[in-house]
């Protein structure tokens, strides 16, 4: 190598790569991917603005005792104060408590329907991709249908019929919600499907259902866990409508959207902290979501890397 | 092209059946036959059987949904026997309203988005940027209706510059007069929609910002309005065309809310009106107007995306 090089040049170094780039240890792609999660300043906002809704309304109401069963008139409609720091509802009831409860049914809603929605998205897109032909066109046409119908509808006329509960809630709009995740997981098993590693593991004699579960869906990960984070924000959304329309849970179950079109019946009377407190709730834990998700696909998607 | 255009339309048209299919299923399924309610609860079986029969609710599931079927086609779109009247005469007194609010919002929305989008991705990471983005963040994690009573609370309690309702008039030209009532109603929705489509567009905006062809024109000495203008403006756009198509049904579901916020006759307060008297015929009809008009949406996104990008046009 030397000897070819004219005498003129220093002697090559091997730990430089040609452009003078330094070759640093190699690391694994989750782990690079991770570096640059953590490097995005607002996706770390993101993850701690989460945990903390989470820790609030699932922990809190271990150290946060309220009575959220009786009410009491006389103290109705106070405004934050001792003993009540985000003041009392229409019933006298702690609006931190109903926060902390509400909060439970909002969280459980939307990762509930977010997980309905990746599974069923990941597999039937799966499944569309690996089959092909005359199984994928009609697959994809039934996504195109239910993606053409605007799902709040749909949503809010089978709350009406069947009535709404957590699991019924989660189940409907995740029923209603995988069809994004379905196209993008075919659009990757589309590519994934005709490289070597498959063909490798088809010779073997792997079965489709092992080749999806064990091949295809592993690579096609990173798209799945970018659309979660969006389906959380989007369930978390859906459900505030139902609430606000009256069509939402039956009390004594709420979430944070029931809360808050309860509060907006107070607007003239100034009522602020039934309204702003759950208001800022919902906005913070959606563009939470919102930001990991983006923060995701930049980080796990390399052409977007060093952009 | 034409190739392509004829087998776009072929794919509608069988999207357009299986909405019919899924719609007509979601309606038998939550709502076999009113004949009970219509006739009441001592008619007899023979009457309700013949009711049945007489009003497309007999025979077999494939029957039905001819019945179905075939009364859409020639524009029936069902019967509320909750209001005793059609369906399509109840849509007809209210559909210009609501296609008022949401077609002003969406032109404004597009009007503003384009040249927002494009300011913020080449002023990116500036205060400008920072500020506008991290606005049209909050709009979008936002539930519509927070936003409206917001904007009712300060532009129509405290400052009393606006209605706090919209224009309860039926006809289009009295509302449109009536920008006191409208502006609070127009201006919100264009807002939301607004925060959905400058994330597209500051994207699609820093996209085309590193592509080589604007670099040459940079190099060739352009100046840097015509730059934008010229060269940048008229890619940049080419998501919008899509985006716009794909998001009629957030705008119906947010048409929804704002006309039951804002106690706007049109199409979404019938349906949250008919919501709470369980009116199925109204509710799975708007579901099947909205579904319908999803897919010309985007089948008119498509033709105007033919027309204006060439590299679709020749492949």
């Amino acid at each position: 190598m030397a000897s070819a090089s004219p005498s003129s040049l220093p002697p090559l170094d091997i730990t430089r790569a040609p452009e003078g780039g330094e070759i640093g240890p190699v690391r694994s792609g989750w782990r690079l991917a991770l570096r640059e999660f953590a490097s995005n300043r607002l996706a770390v906002i993101g993850v701690a603005v989460l945990a903390f809704f989470v820790l609030l309304c699932f922990v809190g109401p271990l150290f946060y005792h309220a009575n959220l069963v009786t009410s009491n008139l006389n103290i109705a409609n106070s405004p934050p104060g001792a003993g009540h720091p985000l003041g009392t509802d229409n019933e006298g009831i702690d609006v931190l408590g109903e926060i902390m409860k509400g909060g439970q049914a909002s969280l459980e809603i939307g990762f509930l329907a977010a997980i309905v929605a990746i599974v069923v998205g990941a597999l039937y897109g799966a499944i569309s991709g690996l089959a092909g032909g005359l199984l994928d066109s009609a697959l994809m046409r039934v996504v195109d249908v239910l993606l053409s119908i605007p799902f709040l509808f749909v949503v809010l006329i089978v709350a009406v019929r069947y009535g709404a509960s957590v699991l019924s809630l989660s189940l409907i709009l995740g029923g209603f919600t995988w069809l994004v995740p379905a196209r993008l997981v075919r659009g990757e098993v589309l590519s994934l499907k005709v490289r070597d590693f498959v063909a490798a593991a088809r010779t073997a004699g792997a079965t489709p259902w092992r080749l999806i579960n064990r091949h295809l869906l592993p690579n096609a990960i990173s798209v799945i866990i970018v659309n979660v984070t969006f389906n959380v924000a989007d369930a978390i959304l859906a459900v505030a409508y139902l609430g606000f329309l009256g069509f939402g849970l039956h009390y004594p179950n709420y979430d944070w959207g029931d809360l808050l079109s309860n509060g907006t019946n107070y607007m003239l009377d100034g009522y602020w902290w039934l309204i702003y407190p759950v208001g800022f709730c919902i906005i913070a834990t959606v563009m939470a979501c919102n930001l990991i998700g983006d923060a995701l696909r930049d980080a796990l998607d390399v052409r977007l890397r060093r952009r | 092209m034409t190739a392509y255009l004829i087998r776009r339309c072929g794919t509608s048209v069988i999207i357009l059946i299986g909405i019919s299919i899924f719609v007509f299923g979601l309606l038998h399924i939550v709502y076999p036959s009113p004949a009970r309610v219509v006739l009441g609860p001592r008619a007899s079986l023979v009457a309700i059987a013949a009711w049945n029969a007489a009003h497309g609710f007999g025979g077999s599931v494939f029957a039905q949904y001819w019945h179905y079927v075939d009364g859409v086609l020639h524009g029936n779109l069902g019967y509320s026997f909750k209001l005793n009247q059609s369906v399509a005469a109840l849509f007809k007194e209210r559909w210009l309203l609501s296609a008022y609010l949401s077609g002003t919002s969406l032109v404004l929305s597009v009007l503003i988005a384009i040249p927002l989008g494009i300011y913020q991705a080449v002023k990116r990471n500036t205060a400008g940027d920072n500020v506008s983005t991290s606005l049209a963040f909050i709009a979008y994690a936002m539930p519509d209706y927070l936003l409206y009573l917001i904007a009712i609370q300060v532009f129509a309690l405290t400052f009393k510059i606006f209605s706090y309702q919209a224009s309860q008039s039926n006809s289009l030209i009295t509302v449109v007069g009536d920008w006191r009532e409208m502006t609070l109603p127009i201006v919100c929705m264009t807002v939301l929609v607004l925060a959905g489509y400058s994330r597209y567009m500051r994207s699609a905006a820093m996209d085309t910002l590193a592509q080589d062809y604007i670099k040459v024109c940079r190099a060739k000495g352009l100046p840097e309005r015509l730059v934008l203008f010229r060269h940048l403006t008229r890619n940049a756009c080419l998501p919008m065309i899509t985006l716009v198509g794909l998001s009629i049904p957030t705008l119906l579901s947010g048409n929804l809310i704002a006309e039951v916020v804002f106690n706007y006759n049109g199409l979404g307060l019938l349906f949250y009106n008919s919501l709470q008297n369980e009116d199925y015929p109204i509710l799975l009809a708007y579901t099947l107007v909205g579904a319908v008009l999803t897919v010309l949406g985007n089948l008119m996104a498509d033709i105007a995306l033919t027309v204006a990008d060439p590299r679709i046009r020749l492949a």
